[in-house]
């Protein structure tokens, strides 16, 4: 499927992670750099309050150093997958094969950060560092070159960093989801207002349905847009017009009847995916 | 057509495993694995399968996309608490230092082909530099050369082996700034491995040209003795250091260019995972080299001391690299 990674695990589960946009990673990536960046300071700052003798200086350039390529590989580590930027912005590294994390595999798509982030930077602004006494054309070329390497995930169809591909990682994204009340629970303290017929729940497929979840699971809502909605599926689904309905209640009612509808037939094998495919198919329920 | 859907008594019956699982999970992702206690540690597998379990068949009978979605994130998140990195760092250090050496000798065929090209380097750069010796401003920039070329005059060079001027009173700065400068070019000349070794090699070849320059401009004045006794006590640690980078380096690019039976990615990633420990207990070696360039090289200038403990850092590293990790022989 596109913008998923499918991997299974050694139950034979198949987990479907959403592969992480690189607006996601790119954030995750400016904090982290962030907090390496407040880390060295904080080094030097202390190095340099304390007199800046030599030792201390070396210590902060030492502590430098360590951070600033070790950073990534000991939260990935340590936190299973997750820098403190990747944490924030609900992303993670798992073994695109579903197996363990490896340790090895965390420190080589590390190494490789070097190159597609630092290297660049400094072929941009000082080539001459790179190539010593190299002419312009070669200047040109390792430039080119590099770069070529920082946008390797823009350009690879599965958005993989260099390091992605050397150590067999994936980023994918995975929130944390609460678990919410059932929608249908609040009909176990009141009786359900409005009844429906087979018939009347043969209109919408599981997307209508999520759709609908949406609606009512919003926190605040406009009365106006569930009076709308409401009568959106009143007409469709031909409830009578002189019987006028509370568009809340209702809807709840006939979200409730419409899975249970939905869900019983998934039992008989019969999965509609829209409106589309309800219609052709029939009543729910209902031996065709 | 009233009645509850199937699920919610599906979710009924389950509930209470999904939400132990959950405060299990969210306790390893804080605090690690460790702080779990023994029954926690006990429940966890048991939890997660039942997890996993419930979510093939919320998947084949729930239209609760919230549930699905928290059932999906809740199982994903258990594997990986279940199955994340899991070792302790200082058992992983130890681990490691038996591995590495390992690693190293099963590399044997990239490590030799990458001491080839440094040192084909070294030797053409010295032959060059010696027969011509303006060509030493071909392989050595103004940046690398910092006062040590062909019109500085033979005293000075002498000195400068002997004392590093402003440097030395800044010595642990001097060792930092080196450490983390030669690691860089270390690593970088693995990462550039991955694009078929040509930048490997052509920056081994480079280094290896600079190397040959400066031993050709001192052999010119006579000072051949004295300046390998100044590069030689950290210089084998840190060209040793170059070589084994240079070689995971050529190991990758021999994944992509014959991948043999497995698929060139799939070799790639193999190759990698390997290479990149390699690199890594090169990394260390980097900061052996460095503490030994800038603390020691400096404090200590008789030469017959510093050839000794050059002998002594290279016995040291052929027998670790040489002897550690093998299987003992029964």
């Amino acid at each position: 499927m596109k913008g998923t990674c499918t991997i299974t695990t050694p139950e034979g589960i198949t987990l479907d992670f959403k592969r992480a946009n690189l607006g996601d990673r790119f954030s995750a990536f400016l904090i982290d750099m962030g907090l390496i960046v407040v880390i060295v300071l904080v080094a030097f700052l202390i190095a340099v309050t304390l007199g800046g003798s030599d030792l201390g200086v070396a210590l902060a350039l030492l502590v430098s150093f360590l951070v600033r390529t070790f950073y990534f590989t000991a939260f990935e580590w340590r936190r299973r997958g997750r820098t403190p930027g990747k944490a924030r912005m609900g992303l993670r590294v798992i073994d695109a094969r579903g197996g363990v994390l490896t340790p090895a595999a965390v420190v080589a798509r590390n190494l490789t950060r070097e190159l597609e982030t630092f290297l660049p930077l400094v072929a941009v602004f000082s080539p001459e560092m790179l190539v010593p006494g190299g002419t312009g054309v070669t200047r040109l070329l390792t430039l080119a070159w590099l770069i070529a390497f920082g946008l390797l995930p823009v350009l690879t169809r599965e958005r993989l960093r260099l390091g992605d591909l050397v150590a067999g990682t994936r980023v994918v994204a995975l929130p944390d989801v609460a678990l919410l009340p059932d929608l249908t629970a609040r009909l176990a303290e009141r009786q359900a207002t409005y009844a429906f017929a087979p018939a009347q729940l043969a209109h919408y497929g599981n997307k209508e349905l999520h759709v609908l979840e949406d609606v009512l699971r919003r926190p605040w809502i406009e009365p106006a847009t569930l009076r709308i909605i409401s009568e959106k599926i009143r007409k469709r689904i031909g409830w009578p017009d002189d019987q006028p309905v509370e568009p809340r209640r209702f809807l709840e009612d006939f979200y409730a009847a419409q899975r249970a509808g939905l869900e019983r037939g998934l039992l008989f094998g019969r999965r509609h995916a829209d409106k589309i495919e309800a219609r052709s198919a029939g009543t729910p329920g209902e031996r065709p | 057509m009233a009645g509850e859907p199937r699920s919610v008594a599906f979710r009924r019956g389950r509930e209470a495993t999904w939400r132990e699982l959950e405060t299990i999970v969210e306790q390893v992702e804080k605090q690690g694995p460790a702080a779990l206690d023994a029954a926690d540690v006990r429940a966890l597998p048991r939890l997660y399968r039942a997890t996993a379990s419930a979510l093939s068949v919320a998947r084949a009978i729930a239209l609760d996309r919230n549930l699905l979605e928290y059932l999906e994130s809740l199982t994903a998140r258990a594997w990986l608490a279940v199955y994340g990195p899991k070792r302790r760092p200082a058992e992983a250090a130890l681990a490691f230092a038996r591995w590495w050496p390992r690693a190293v000798r099963a590399l044997g065929a990239p490590i030799g082909l990458s001491a080839v090209a440094l040192i084909a380097g070294a030797v053409a750069g010295f032959a060059l530099t010696v027969a011509d010796i303006d060509l030493f401003y071909a392989f050595v920039g103004d940046g690398y050369a910092q006062g040590r070329d062909p019109t500085t005059p033979t005293a000075e060079l002498r000195a400068g082996l002997y004392s590093d001027g402003d440097m030395s009173d800044s010595l642990f700065t001097f060792a930092s700034f080196l450490f983390g400068h030669n690691a860089r070019i270390g690593i970088a000349a693995f990462g550039l491995g991955a694009v078929f070794g040509l930048p490997t090699l052509y920056l081994l070849l480079t280094n290896g040209l600079l190397l040959g320059a400066f031993a050709g401009l001192y052999h010119v004045r006579g000072l051949s003795l004295d300046l390998w006794g100044w590069l030689l006590p950290h210089g084998i640690t840190e060209l040793g250091a170059v070589i084994i980078c240079g070689g995971a380096g050529i190991a990758l690019a021999r994944a992509v260019l014959f991948p043999g039976r497995s698929t060139r990615w799939d070799a790639l990633v193999s190759a990698g995972r390997t290479a990149a420990g390699v690199v890594m207990g090169a990394v260390t070696m980097f900061f052996v080299a460095g503490l030994i360039e800038g603390l020691f090289r400096q404090l200590v200038t008789d030469i017959v001391v510093r050839y000794t403990v050059a002998a002594c850092t290279a016995i040291a590293w052929a027998l670790y690299i040489g002897l550690v990790g093998r299987e003992r022989a029964s």
